[in-house]
């Protein structure tokens, strides 16, 4: 159980696809420029993610080691064709929208890096979990961008969401005449909200490290017999 | 000195091991070919159905289905590549008529100098040369920014920038003030968003200007044939 419960964390926050890994930049800073898009190239990507970490480990012991690399992106491209196409018969007005992200998700290297890293040498149920939590990990962190984005760079969120759910419709949260800020909507604001992402994540992180050894060194005061590492 | 049949039977190993390879590469890659072109045979027709759905949407909301009484899918011609319409492909030209008299005619037309890439355009010009609508079909101008080109991303829902070409022409905008009001036109555009913008408009206007010179050869052709230029 806690084996699963690492994998979650992993994939959410310690071994984040964006923020540890800084992988698979070139979708992520290409769509996170309002929220409805991030969060809907995000979910398109852990089902890529989902079927590609099962299918891989599922054919791992078929699959030499010399030519690993080839197979798998033989599969990742042929499942993501396949979900593209089955999107686009039998899910047709979610793949007007959706549509558009899909092929891109091949070119994310995170898929790769997953099936290479964990499917590759991990059980069936294992290698599907991560390959959800990495997914998770990767759409709250999107999302979180492409809110950022959105926000400053045209005072919405939200914008866009009739073309998924059409009763609902985006939220103007500054004033009307707002006039933008046309430099978060292009790939330097992106990149400058990532990296204030990842210093916050770090930040975060250090904290918590500084807070467990000073913790560590008030609980434990320096034993006279120390044991043996 | 190593024994020949030693060196013999390496070889052979390295051999059967780079066959054996080669064989597994092949048999993941049609086995994973044929599911590519399985689900492609499987999904075709669905896909071509609500592509085709999809069209006549389009064309739907350029052409209201009440003006017309012919079958408008039947009366198509095939344009050949028009420079003047920016296309560089084969399209098709649908014409709409009411008891047999010319209506309006659908064609598309493209833009190639957006903010990135192609816009694509499909267009509903009456018999009387006034651009009745126009809609972008397909586009990759910057989200949130220069994508209020497409009505369903543009934030003005009562009055979308794009229908303000509706029931236009020359007549009321001389050609030369068929540009957006940064080039001294009388069409609006975003502030910091003016690419976008005039490339549709420059877009609209060449293709309005091609067709009206051209409305009389496109309406006479018979249905099916194809339009090839006339003067080079």
């Amino acid at each position: 159980m806690s084996a699963y419960k690492e994998i979650a964390w992993n994939g959410i926050w310690k071994q984040n696809t964006i923020l540890a890994q800084v992988l698979g930049l070139c979708p992520l800073l290409a769509v996170s420029s309002n929220l409805v898009n991030a969060v809907s190239l995000g979910l398109a990507t852990i089902v890529v993610m989902l079927l590609s970490n099962f299918a891989i480990s599922a054919l791992r012991a078929l699959i030499p080691y010399e030519i690993r690399i080839p197979v798998f992106i033989l599969i990742i491209a042929a499942l993501v064709t396949v979900i593209d196409l089955a999107f686009n018969a039998f899910l047709h007005d979610l793949y007007l929208v959706l549509g558009i992200f899909i092929p891109l998700i091949v070119t994310n290297c995170i898929v790769l890096a997953r099936v290479e890293a964990f499917a590759a040498k991990n059980g069936l149920r294992a290698a599907t979990l991560d390959g959800l939590m990495m997914g998770v990990g990767f759409v709250w962190v999107i999302a979180l961008l492409g809110a950022v984005r959105e926000f400053i760079g045209q005072g919405t969120l939200f914008a866009g969401i009739e073309m998924i759910f059409p009763s609902l419709s985006g939220i103007q949260i500054l004033p009307e005449d707002y006039p933008g800020f046309l430099i978060a909507m292009l790939p330097p604001g992106a990149f400058f909200v990532l990296g204030l992402l990842i210093a916050g994540r770090n930040w975060l992180d250090a904290r918590a490290n500084q807070r467990l050894r000073e913790k560590r060194l008030h609980d434990q005061p320096p034993a006279p017999n120390t044991v043996a590492a | 000195m190593t024994e020949p049949i030693e060196i013999a039977r390496r070889e052979s190993s390295v051999l059967r091991i780079s066959v054996r390879t080669a064989a597994i590469m092949l048999a993941f890659t049609m086995a994973f070919t044929a599911l590519m072109a399985g689900t492609y045979k499987a999904t075709a027709p669905l896909v071509e159905a609500s592509a085709l759905a999809e069209k006549l949407r389009l064309i739907g909301e350029v052409l209201p289905p009440g003006t017309y009484d012919n079958d408008l899918l039947a009366d198509a011609i095939t344009l050949s590549p028009q420079a003047s319409l920016g296309l560089d492909e084969d399209t098709r030209v649908w014409r709409a008529r009411k008891n047999g008299a010319p209506v309006a005619l659908v064609l598309e037309a493209a833009a190639r100098d957006g903010y990135s890439g192609r816009i694509s355009l499909i267009l509903a010009i009456t018999a009387d040369g006034r651009l009745l609508a126009q809609r972008v079909t397909a586009h990759k101008e910057t989200p949130g920014l220069g994508d209020y080109i497409d009505p369903k991303k543009d934030r003005n829902k009562t009055r979308p920038w794009i229908t303000q070409f509706s029931n236009l022409g020359f007549d009321l905008v001389p050609r030369e003030k068929w540009r957006v009001k940064k080039d001294g036109g009388r069409f609006d555009q975003m502030t910091g968003a003016t690419i976008s913008a005039r490339a549709v408009t420059n877009a609209s206007g060449r293709a309005l200007a091609w067709t009206v010179e051209n409305r009389n050869k496109l309406f006479t052709l018979q249905a099916n044939s194809r339009f090839e230029e006339s003067k080079p």
